[in-house]
């Protein structure tokens, strides 16, 4: 058995394996598939101040190897998180992380420092990279000023681990993480959805009702493998990578690019006990290769 | 109700008309889990080309002596094609049971009809069994464009009445489901049904304008069909956006805005 402790600022994981916010409910979901506990940490769905409806139906569409979607956060907002959700989450002995999003600065501060009231919350997610909401999200996240603006204000208001959640539909991916971290960032997250489409030819429209959709799935992966590699060599903080993880393999490679934890998010509605598999695939691969903690491979990539 | 990762083996394949597969699965590890009718499985469709997803499709029948779950799958895309084409002694990994499922509080000695089109009709005929052993009276309508669009005839007559409705005057009355006498010559206490939306909408309609209670089972896209990823849903009578594949996928039409 390999050490699979990993530390993303002051937080310290069991094993690197999290999973990605939108795609794991309030891990409660999965609660009869795995044990909860075994997981280094979960993300929950993107919470906003105020409850959102998100778009309208249809939201996801089927594509080679993926899957395009355009919830919107629908959530019912971050008090309904403090007074319904945490009390279920609290006693849990893994890291409950809260995804946090907004359209605003006021916004996102106001919903951090909500959150920082919480004793068993040890790490946000600021998700400066949804695509699918008009307004903030993904605004703040394409330009190094616009992600340095939200990090600094959320900094303040916000002592635990801060990661930040990056998008992949950027011209350089590398430079808004140097400006996040710059900013005080405890960790990036990369990548959140890249921006697609699908249509119905057969009814001229879109299969989406916004339009346009977030793709995520194992078709991503060769493009955020990429940007985990590029932002490890632009950044000191550590890194948390995902994309289209569907196994152990897949992670792998992820923290060999730098990834000092993964997640893991579409795979979770392919397979709902993925993440205990990729967990043990780790950790058997380790022992093959007679590596005694995970943190040796980390960044150990050669190119 | 605990939900399951089974891997569950093909007994037998039928297929009752072109297009339709009859996929008789059991548990080899054990019983089958604890399920009510109206609930649906997501399937695990290997081999097939650009299908990614798993596929939801309902439970057709619960067979507990022999152990065995039938689902009734309608060939329309390449994965439910890829399920059509299954052979017995394969195995399809399965995620159940899921969702609400129909009422299961109907006191004994009422009448329910159960309303079907299409493969809609398939958990009808589950739900009809659990009704009849609990001393409801279910009765079936069954709709299709033509007498070759209607399955398992003679197991629905086992249970209940059966009244049908084609739009070719195939089978039964001429026309659609709503048009149907029996509405006109019979009271039911409660209405089930599934199939094309228009046509629940209709059924609704009728039922709303009655006063008679009707729930619907609704087929929305589905991702994950377990409440986390939020792409299944439809707008309730609040304008709320509810998730299918949890809080349904059977939904009293009152609480959808159905009715303009
Ligand atoms: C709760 C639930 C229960 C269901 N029960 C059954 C069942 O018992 N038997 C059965 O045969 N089918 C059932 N369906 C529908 C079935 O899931 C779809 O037909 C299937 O997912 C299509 O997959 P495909 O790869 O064959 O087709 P695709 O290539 O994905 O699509 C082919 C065509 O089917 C349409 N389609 C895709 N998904 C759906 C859907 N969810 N509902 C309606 N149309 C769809 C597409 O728009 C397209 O026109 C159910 C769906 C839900 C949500
Ligand atoms: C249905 C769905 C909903 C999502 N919702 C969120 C969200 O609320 N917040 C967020 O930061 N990312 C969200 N994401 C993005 C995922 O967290 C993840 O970044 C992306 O899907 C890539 O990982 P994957 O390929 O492993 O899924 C969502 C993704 C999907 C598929
Ligand atoms: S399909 Fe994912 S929430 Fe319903």
């Amino acid at each position: 058995m390999a050490k699979l402790g990993v530390n993303i600022g002051k937080l310290s994981l069991k094993n690197p394996v999290m999973t990605a916010s939108g795609t794991f409910g309030y891990g409660l979901e999965f609660a009869d598939f795995i044990n909860l506990n075994d997981l280094g940490g979960f993300i929950v769905k993107g919470t906003t101040l105020n409850p959102r409806e998100g778009n309208d139906y249809p939201r996801m569409a089927e594509t080679p190897s993926g899957m395009l979607n355009c919830v919107g956060l629908q959530n019912k907002g971050v008090d309904h998180f403090c007074k319904e959700i945490y009390p279920q989450l609290e006693h849990l002995d893994t890291n409950v992380i809260v995804n946090v999003s907004g359209s605003t600065l006021e916004d996102y501060v106001e919903c951090a420092s909500r959150i920082n009231a919480l004793p068993h919350v040890p790490a946000i997610e600021l998700n400066i990279s949804c695509p699918n909401v008009k307004a903030g999200g993904m605004a703040f996240g394409v330009t190094p000023e616009g992600a340095a603006s939200v990090v600094k204000a959320v900094r303040q208001a916000y002592d635990k681990t801060l990661i930040v959640k990056l998008s992949p539909n950027v011209t350089s991916i590398a430079d808004i993480a140097k400006a996040v971290e710059a900013e005080g960032a405890d960790s990036v997250s990369l990548i959140n959805t890249l921006m697609g489409m699908s249509i119905d030819i057969e009814r001229r429209k879109s299969r989406l009702s916004i339009g346009t959709g977030g793709l995520s799935g194992p078709c991503v992966k060769p493009v955020a493998l990429r940007m985990v590699w590029q932002v490890t060599q632009a950044v000191n903080i550590p890194i948390v990578g995902l994309g289209g993880i569907m196994n152990a393999t897949d992670a792998i490679e992820f923290i060999m690019a730098g990834a000092t934890a993964i997640e893991i998010g579409t795979a979770n509605f392919i397979d709902p006990a993925v993440t205990i598999k990729v967990v043990n695939g780790i950790n058997e691969w380790l022992d093959n290769h007679g590596v005694k903690d995970v943190n040796e491979i980390v960044g150990c990539l050669k190119v | 109700m605990k939900k399951y990762i089974l891997d569950l083996r093909v007994v037998a394949v039928e297929h009752p008309r072109e297009g339709y597969a009859l996929l008789k699965l059991t548990n080899d590890e054990g019983t089958l889990p604890e399920m009510v009718p109206g609930q649906f499985v997501e399937v695990k469709v290997d081999k097939a080309d650009g299908v990614f997803l798993r596929r939801p499709i309902s439970i057709n029948r619960i067979c507990r002596e022999a152990n065995e779950l039938w689902l009734l799958v309608h060939a329309v895309g390449e994965g439910t094609r890829t399920l059509y084409n299954i052979q017995a002694g394969d195995t399809l990994n399965c995620v159940l049971p899921l969702g609400n499922g129909f009422t299961t509080t109907h006191p004994a000695g009422n009448k329910v009809l159960l309303v079907g089109g299409g493969v809609g009709t398939a958990p009808l005929l589950a739900y009809g069994e659990y009704l009849k052993e609990r001393g409801v009276h279910p009765s079936f309508l069954l709709g299709g464009r033509s007498a070759k669009d209607l399955l398992q005839l003679d197991l629905f007559e086992q249970v209940g009445p059966v009244y049908i409705t084609t739009e070719d005057a195939s089978l039964g009355e001429k026309g659609f489901v709503t048009q149907h006498s029996v509405l006109e010559a019979e009271h039911f206490d409660a209405i089930s049904t599934c199939g094309p939306k228009p046509m629940m909408m209709a059924v609704a309609r009728y039922a709303h304008a009655k006063g008679i209670t009707c729930e619907a089972s609704l087929e929305n896209l589905m991702a994950c069909g377990l409440g986390a990823c939020l792409c299944c849903v439809e707008k309730n009578h609040e304008g709320h956006n509810v998730c299918v594949c949890k809080e349904g996928p059977v939904f009293n039409t009152e609480q959808l805005q159905w009715q303009n």
